[in-house]
């Protein structure tokens, strides 16, 4: 009996020892923090994705307290809502910024961008692109073999084996950014998300000359600069042989996509224009009469691009 | 037998396929496209437009500063385009192309075979015409030549090292040279001895080529040259330069960014040497080559002595064709050549050999776990531990990767050779010193400007 | 065109060298010694040797094939090796449910758990048999009497390091002769030296190993037993003493086929020899002062867990950095 009092008792006294060391201990190196970091932590999405340009969520709120103007920082994931609500807490500001969506910009698919060499190396676009061109001809497009897949961290983006091209899923986008920074050719840019995922852009990039790309690809923008000319609203811009929808200026009129020969200019989300009847001559009859059953991103027939291929050299 | 201290591996050197063709003049080509950046350092500036005509041996692009090389003609004909064309790799780059008219030559160059040995230019002379004639590193770094010879204030050159090594697999293109050009080798090393102010040259030869260390020695004694040959044990990488100068001096040149100079040496290859020799003897610009053209499968390998610019097909199709199916081609050797995609791009001045890969030799084995087994790290020349960077590079720890000494890396490829779980280290290595040395200049940028 | 270029960086050749056959030798490397077993103990030892090899490739085949849902990896033959070096350390007579369960432990809980091949961070083999030693310690030290064994009267079924623990013989008493030629109790393959030494050679001359770990751990250990011998009045223990431990127990097969595991031991040719040293110290502590009378297997263990710790601080020698003089 008296050695299981002693035992107890023992242990008792160390116990409270040291949990009267530890009390110490404990106030002697604390930590003086606010306590709205750890309430604004809360608010944020914790996906610690990067997105923000900051190491993960407790940095942003660092940021978003300690910081008087905020107007330079935003949350992606979380949104406009997200940064209100973090700024009405702390009696701030909060940056008003459109939502934004990662998206593709090559259309090289398989049929359209014939493989001319098989990679064997490390099945990576960063290594594969500052070795060689890639598989196709084309320096400029989609390599396929998934960084930007490896960097997404919500699942957002894949690479489609029939396409060979990363694909993004617009929903669980949460446009952080990482794959734009993954990807080594710059394919992947951060455009205005319209509702119900609509989105009118050039898929491609490449600078080659027309004739290069079309040699290369059949899906390639070869700038010729129709789709600038039809824009009313000044929003494509052609320089360095490649086409650019500015997202900001676009208005979703589709006459762009119409017009360009090569299909190159992507539409989602919508329907495209019926052709107009008094376009120019130079459309074959077959290539106009697309039946509007099939919404999505059907480019057009190819033959008509060569034929303007003319056109373009001109320039 | 001498060789470096660290590391290196023992692949079989396939050499028996052409080492015994000797050199072969390849026929004039028609078209030649001649690319300005095919050395390291800025691309050169064109000074020729379309429909220009120029002479075999004329100056069609200028050295764009200090670290840059000239460029000369090849064939005399005209100039048809100076526009941007893909390259072995397919990436397009500035090239002048110049279809062949007959063959003339600039009337300064002289042409004779006969073997000139005296020279009565001064150091600076004899680097200023080096300079002219656009002589770069012929082994495969294409590292200009008279910047090489321009030694830096406060260092002091004390051996010229001339590396006969070709320790790379299969070419045999500076083996052909030692034997069939050794004589204008060695009057090439006694410019460069001059050039340089040293009295001590070295000839390091592997121990693989016997016949061409006898036939230096046999006109070192007969003329009288006050040059040695060493032979090298077989091992590679025995032909890098920091391993030459160790195997033959015993100097180790210190870690990025110490350079072969801060152990007083100078190391060229004896395919320059021979260049040295046309140029400042013979007035004649580097225009031309010995390309090693080989493979287990290639009908005829060859050793063919190329006009620059000439499209590699047609090496290709002297040699007997790319064989059937699956190839792998080859620019320079199995160990650290560059493949390529496209065979109608041109021979430039650091390609010296083409390799053709085919059957089963074009894949890479399968990879399996890492079993840390330690070979790569024993392989390793320089003393570093592969398997631990290439983890760190995969895991993008870049800071990591600098503190492991990723700059020290030489890209010689021993570790990825000796892995038995056929891991793409040098995959990895390569990226994340690509990376990290991207950190460390851009954080030396930040420096200088935070000075001003 | 009709080829097809198939393209990837440098380097484009390969060594011939595989895991797998990595793997092969070692087995090849461990049959000298699995030939004097047979002869010293009879046809009981292929038995137990089967067993072990077989149920190890099973339980890794069942564990990549039902767990891991991945590709097959009994072909690299590692699972082999592992049973081939389990079954060196049991006693021939052992029954047959103790080998299977030293088998599942050693694949299963030793290797498969921490991802498979390259990812254990102790010797699978070792972790077998040290379970089956603490779980079943009757069954682990009652050895057959070896085939024409001169000694039996002084420590019959005894091995001669237990022997000794017991002070049932000193260290002067035994042949030398007969310990080296694997005439004495012991586990299958512990007791073979000759032909373990054998077996050594030959992957020193394949490369499958360095010299480092083995002549780190048996030079500490003869070392250590002399300066022990010394403190003990010297004279003739001062060469009986370092050949009487480097014979007993599992020195060497320890020394040749245990210390040197790929994914257990260090990197660097220095980080081998420190493990080598502290494999051979802690042995020899065991073994002299320690409740058991061999300490090999553990000495092992506890360096595989240094191993890490070896690895990030001990660097190879980096070119360029020199103490010669200029």
């Amino acid at each position: 009996m008296t050695v299981l009092l002693s035992t107890i008792l023992t242990l008792s006294v160390l116990g409270i020892l040291a949990a009267v060391i530890l009390y110490f201990v404990a106030q002697k190196f604390k930590v003086e923090e606010d306590p709205r970091i750890d309430e604004v932590e809360k608010m944020l999405p914790g996906a610690n994705c990067g997105g923000c340009g900051f190491a993960g969520c407790r940095a942003m709120a660092e940021a978003m307290v300690l910081r008087d103007d905020i107007s330079a920082l935003y949350c992606p994931v979380g949104g406009a809502e997200c940064m209100k609500s973090m700024a009405s807490y702390l009696g701030k500001v909060a940056p008003e910024k459109e939502p934004t969506v990662a998206t593709v910009r090559c259309g090289g698919v398989c049929s359209k961008r014939p493989r001319t060499n098989e990679y064997n190396g490390t099945k990576s676009c960063v290594m594969a692109s500052s070795f060689y061109v890639g598989e196709t001809a084309c320096a400029y497009g989609c390599l396929g073999y998934g960084d930007c897949v490896e960097a997404c961290a919500f699942d957002a983006i894949k690479v489609n084996p029939e396409t060979g091209i990363a694909e993004v899923d617009a929903d669980k986008c949460t446009a952080c950014g990482a794959c734009v920074k993954a990807c080594p050719k710059g394919i992947i840019e951060l455009r205005k998300k319209w509702p119900k995922n609509r989105a009118v852009y050039v898929s491609c990039v490449s600078k080659d000359k027309g004739a290069v790309t079309m040699k290369a690809c059949k899906a390639g923008c070869i700038g010729c600069g129709k789709c600038a000319k039809v824009c009313a609203f000044g929003a494509i811009t052609v320089e360095n042989g490649v086409a650019y929808i500015d997202s900001q200026k676009c208005k979703l009129c589709r006459k762009c996509v119409n017009e360009c020969p090569t299909g190159a200019i992507v539409l989602k989300g919508m329907d495209p224009l019926p052709k107009e009847p008094k376009a120019p001559a130079a459309k074959p009859a077959a290539a106009a009469v697309k039946p509007a059953a099939k919404p999505a991103a059907e480019p057009k027939k190819v033959e008509v691009a060569e034929k303007k291929e003319s056109v373009n050299e001109q320039k | 037998m001498k060789t470096f201290p660290i590391g290196g591996v023992h692949p079989s050197d396939n050499k028996k396929w052409s080492c015994a063709k000797a050199i072969e003049v390849l026929a004039l080509p028609d078209v030649v496209n001649i690319p300005l950046g095919q050395h390291i350092g800025a691309p050169a500036t064109a000074k020729v437009a379309k429909g220009d005509k120029v002479l075999t041996g004329q100056l069609i692009a200028e050295a764009t500063g200090f670290m840059s090389a000239n460029i000369h003609s090849p064939i005399s004909g005209t100039v048809t385009a100076v526009d941007m064309q893909p390259n072995g790799q397919g990436l397009r780059q500035m090239m002048i192309t110049i279809k062949r008219e007959g063959d003339e030559w600039m009337p300064e160059i002289d042409r004779s075979t006969e073997v000139k040995r005296e020279c009565e230019l001064d150091s600076a002379a004899i680097i200023a015409k080096i300079k002219d004639a656009g002589i770069v590193g012929m082994g495969g770094a294409t590292f200009p030549t008279h910047v090489k010879l321009s030694i830096p204030n406060g260092c002091k050159a004390e051996f010229l090292i001339i590396n006969g090594v070709e320790c790379e697999p299969y070419l045999t293109s500076d083996h052909r040279t030692m034997l069939e050009r050794g004589e204008e080798l060695l009057v090439g090393v006694e410019i460069l001895k001059k050039a340089l102010g040293v009295e001590k040259a070295i000839i390091g030869v592997e121990n693989n080529k016997p016949d061409a260390i006898a036939n230096l020695n046999k006109i070192i004694a007969e003329k009288k040259f006050p040059i040695v040959v060493e032979p090298l044990k077989v091992q590679y990488p025995q032909g890098g330069e920091k391993q030459l100068i160790a195997a033959i001096t015993g100097r180790q040149v210190p870690p990025p960014p110490g350079l072969p100079i801060h152990v007083g040496a100078v190391v060229c290859n004896a395919s320059t040497a021979v260049a040295v020799y046309e140029a400042v003897q013979k007035n004649k610009p580097l225009i031309e080559r010995v390309v090693t053209v080989t493979g287990k499968a290639v009908k005829e390998p060859r050793n063919l002595l190329t006009r620059m610019g000439t499209p590699i097909a047609t090496l290709l199709e002297m040699a007997g064709g790319l064989p059937e199916g699956e190839v792998k081609v080859v620019n320079g050797g199995p160990m650290m050549g560059r493949v390529m995609v496209n065979v109608d791009s041109p021979v430039t001045k650091g390609c010296s050999g083409i390799t053709v890969f085919s059957g089963e030799d074009v894949r890479r084995v399968p990879t399996s776990e890492c079993i840390k087994c330690a070979k790569c790290v024993a392989a390793c020349p320089m003393g570093l531990e592969p398997y631990l960077l290439q983890r760190l590079a995969a895991k993008q720890m870049w800071e990591e990767m600098e503190a492991e000494r990723i700059p020290d890396c030489i890209e010689c490829g021993c570790c990825q050779y000796t892995c038995p779980a056929g891991i793409a280290l040098l995959d990895y290595v390569r990226l994340g010193k690509q990376t990290v040395m991207g950190i460390i200049r851009a954080r030396a940028a930040a420096a200088a400007a935070a000075k001003k | 065109m009709a080829n097809k270029f198939i393209v990837a960086t440098a380097p484009h050749m390969h060594n011939p060298h595989s895991t797998q056959s990595l793997m092969r030798d070692v087995i090849l490397a461990l049959l000298p010694a699995l030939g004097l077993s047979v002869a010293v103990y009879g046809l009981s030892v292929l038995y137990v040797t089967a067993i072990a090899v077989v149920s190890c490739v099973l339980v890794e085949y069942l564990i990549q094939k039902f767990l891991f849902k991945g590709a097959p990896t009994i072909c690299n033959l590692s699972a082999v090796v592992t049973g081939m070096l389990l079954a060196f350390n049991l006693p021939s007579n052992i029954p047959w449910w103790i080998i299977v369960i030293g088998a599942v432990v050693a694949i299963g809980v030793a290797k498969m758990t921490f991802g498979g091949l390259g990812h254990n961070p102790f010797n699978p083999a070792l972790v077998g048999r040290v379970f089956l030693l603490i779980a079943y310690p009757v069954q682990m030290t009652s050895f057959p009497q070896p085939v024409g064994d001169e000694y039996v009267d002084a420590f019959a079924g005894a091995t001669p390091l237990a022997a000794l623990k017991s002070h049932a013989i000193e260290v002067g008493d035994v042949n030398l002769l007969n310990m080296f030629a694997g005439i004495m109790p012991g586990s299958m393959g512990e007791i073979a030296a000759a032909a373990l030494l054998v077996g050594g050679l030959y992957m020193l001359w394949r490369r499958v190993i360095t010299w480092h770990i083995p002549v780190a751990v048996l030079g500490s250990m003869a070392v250590f037993a002399f300066i022990v011998a010394l403190t003990q009045g010297g004279g003739e223990l001062l060469y009986a003493m370092p050949a009487f431990h480097l014979l007993a127990g599992g020195a060497m097969l320890g020394a040749i086929f245990m210390a040197t595991d790929y994914v257990t031991s260090p990197m660097t040719p220095k980080g081998m020899i420190i493990y080598g040293i502290g494999i051979g110290v802690i042995t020899m502590i065991i073994r002299l002062w320690g409740a058991y009378p061999e300490g090999m297997s553990f000495a092992i263990l506890l360096m595989n867990a240094v191993t890490p710790l070896i690895n990030k601080y001990v660097k190879p020698r980096r070119f360029g950095v020199t103490t010669a003089k200029k």
